[in-house]
């Protein structure tokens, strides 16, 4: 897509320079004059905001390792310190724990743009993977960022993430203990949660310079999925059509961003990481931050032995196999087509993908055990084991006549009394909805690419364009397998 | 506009639409520059001394219990003050120095706060510990040195003050400083940063 170069230095110094040391050549064949597909929409100025996400995280999080403490005697109580006396310090430890999740708001958004307008797709498979090594690097460096304040939540969190990787065959018991640094969460993992939580984010700038360089080589996708084929008729300057267009999308961004930093800085946050640590109590209710709820429900989700693997491991599995997945996508999607727009059947399954994904951030919030919905009423239960010790259960609608059963039976019957409640447990949506993102990776999008019937593709761009704005070439050719540009 | 791309020329040409958009192109800098300056004045001010900081600034001292002929070293925020106890000798060794000599004139009383009653109290001496050459500790009586003038020797480069904290020999430029305090009863002076 980058072409030959525009730019043109025009002082002394630039001209100097730019024969020693090409970087205003760089930033301006890269952000001023690079060649954008002109129908892009709103759901690509995701990628600038991340850009902007990552800024925001790497800035308030080195003003916070100047007054954080990681000692697990003195973390919780330099958080402390950071939220009453340092000045400012409740803004800028608020902007870095709102900043997560408006990191991973983002990216999922921008994610979810990327499986409907296919933009995994050859040429840009690489541009793909990347993008997942920084989502995978994203989810570690959150986790442990989570350990740092080292209230209940984080310890328990913590304990319970590293007691997973344990749980691998073989290899887990080991990498369990090198990660932990003893016995158990303390002290030496705090450290080196924290020496990683630093340096995570600069691995994944890193990691995002070669996704924008993969994406400077193969061009932006857009919303057609057709290819650029004329760089004149097809494209935009970057500046000003995209830094405006992405500026617009960054001011909106920004202000839900400050909605929540100044009117619910504890929207997402648990009460109980409010509590320092105590190794010796485990929160009634332990779940991870909201970005990590659809993967923590994949893992409950599993509660079934599948031949000599047992269930532990194959929740373990099935979590870790959800992101890996990603991995394999461009070659799992057998489809031709980009964009979804054109693809009628798998349009319908992405919004079933997309919701199955939201369903399991709510399964993995609530208790496996309790109900979605409850059908019936509840009614009361008396348990006993009868004259020859087998389990019986009676049901009764009033609590008198169940109390007086009870009472009626042999103290050896051993019978108890509950309230029998029916209905609709989460651990079986979250098994539906578990199957369905699993089927619609590993079962549809292979498939989908030999039945599905895609409907007719605009011949260009420009012509989509200037179809819709009612002014352009009527010749609407559909094309073939959209070629890369170059 | 954006529908036909870069290859089409503005409609508004030269000269209505250059001073309109000029004002859009200033506008939208001065917000830009005024977002960058209300965030950037939280990241800096943050490095500020804390509240927990700040409130160690202040320190109570009971100059009763200092020994006479001797001094005692308090740190207030991390700084080093002394709390000297003079003997008789030495008050009248600081007394009868010609101030016209002094590298940084300055009389005896004038290095001295006055009591409740508003009397000065010859015989307590506060001083800043730090050196006014490069920031050392001068040594006292307590570390059995006190210079030739009886009052404090500087190890670092050989500074030497008087029993008033006046420099009268080596390098340093001034006087060691008088901190802020008060005496808020006979005995107990209250030194602030």
């Amino acid at each position: 897509m980058s072409g030959p170069s525009t730019y043109e230095p025009k002082t002394g110094f630039t001209k100097w320079l730019d024969a020693r040391l090409p970087i205003v050549r760089l930033g301006y064949d890269s952000m001023i004059d690079f060649p954008t597909p002109k129908n892009l929409n709103y759901w690509w100025t995701f990628g600038g905001i991340l850009a902007l996400c990552l800024v925001i995280q790497i800035v308030t999080g080195i003003v916070l390792a100047m007054h954080y403490v990681a000692n697990t005697s003195m973390a919780f109580a330099s958080v402390q310190h950071i939220m009453r006396d340092v000045d400012f310090g409740w803004l800028v430890r608020y902007i870095h724990a709102n900043g997560a999740g408006m990191f991973f708001l983002a990216v999922y958004i921008h994610m979810f743009r990327g499986l409907y307008y296919g933009s995994y797709k050859a040429p840009r498979e690489v541009l793909w993977i990347l993008g997942v090594v920084i989502y995978l690097l994203m989810m570690a460096t959150a986790f442990m960022g989570y350990v740092l304040p080292w209230g209940q939540m984080s310890f328990h969190g913590s304990s319970v993430i590293t007691n997973l990787i344990g749980a691998l065959p073989i290899v887990g018991p080991a990498v369990k203990t090198y990660l932990l640094g003893g016995a158990a969460v303390g002290d030496p993992t705090l450290n080196r949660f924290f020496s990683l939580h630093y340096l995570l984010p600069f691995v994944i700038a890193g990691v995002v310079i070669l996704h924008i360089w993969a994406l400077h080589v193969v061009g932006n996708g857009n919303p057609t999925g057709v290819s650029v084929q004329d760089i004149k008729k097809d494209t935009v300057p970057f500046h000003p059509y995209y830094t405006v267009k992405d500026g617009f999308a960054i001011i909106l961004f920004l202000t839900m961003f400050a909605v929540f930093v100044f009117f619910f800085p504890e929207a997402m946050g648990k009460t109980d990481n409010s509590i320092e640590a105590n190794p010796l109590q485990t929160p009634a209710h332990i779940v991870p931050e909201w970005y990590l709820l659809p993967f923590y429900a994949i893992l409950k989700s599993v509660t079934f032995d599948i031949g000599p693997i047992p269930a532990k491991l194959l929740g373990v599995l099935a979590m870790f196999g959800s992101i890996l997945i990603l991995f394999a996508l461009p070659w799992l999607d057998t489809s031709k087509v980009r964009s979804m727009r054109y693809r009628p059947l798998a349009r319908q399954l992405f919004v079933l993908f997309v919701l199955a994904c939201v369903g399991l951030g709510f399964c993995g919030a609530n208790e496996p055990d309790a109900f979605v919905f409850k059908t019936g009423k509840d009614r009361l239960q008396v348990e006993y084991s009868d004259a020859n010790g087998r389990a019986q259960t009676k049901f009764f609608d009033q609590f008198s006549e169940a109390n007086a059963y009870k009472e009626s039976l042999p103290t050896a019957a051993g019978a108890s009394l509950q309230v029998a409640e029916s209905g609709f447990k989460w651990k079986w949506l979250s098994q539906i909805l578990a199957a369905y993102y699993f089927i619609y990776f590993l079962v549809l999008m292979p498939l989908l690419g030999v039945i599905e019937k895609p409907k007719p593709r605009p011949a260009s761009i420009a012509d989509s364009v200037h179809k819709r704005s009612g002014s352009g070439r009527s010749s609407s050719a559909p094309v073939a397998a959209p070629q890369h540009a170059e | 506009m954006a529908e036909h791309g870069s290859s089409s020329p503005t409609a508004d040409g030269e000269h209505a639409g250059e001073t309109r958009r000029d004002f859009i192109h200033i506008a939208a800098a001065t917000v830009a520059a005024g977002g960058v300056a209300a965030v950037a004045w939280p990241f800096v001010q943050q490095l500020a001394p804390a509240a927990d900081t700040r409130a160690l600034s202040a320190a109570e001292v009971d100059v009763s219990k200092v020994p006479l002929g001797s001094e005692i070293r308090v740190l207030i925020g991390g700084v080093p003050f002394f709390v000297r106890h003079r003997t008789d000798a030495e008050i009248q060794e600081a007394r009868n120095v010609n101030i016209s000599t002094l590298r940084d004139p300055a009389t005896d009383d004038s290095r001295l706060r006055p009591l409740p009653d508003g009397k000065l109290n010859p015989s307590i001496l506060v001083t800043s510990a730090v050196c006014t050459h490069l920031g050392c500790v001068p040594l006292g009586p307590d570390n059995g040195k006190v210079g030739e003038f009886g009052g404090w020797y500087c190890p670092c480069h050989g500074s030497q003050y008087d029993t008033s904290g006046r420099i009268r020999k080596g390098p340093a430029p001034k006087n060691l400083a008088i901190p802020k305090y008060v005496y808020e009863t006979p005995t107990m002076i209250k030194i602030s940063l």
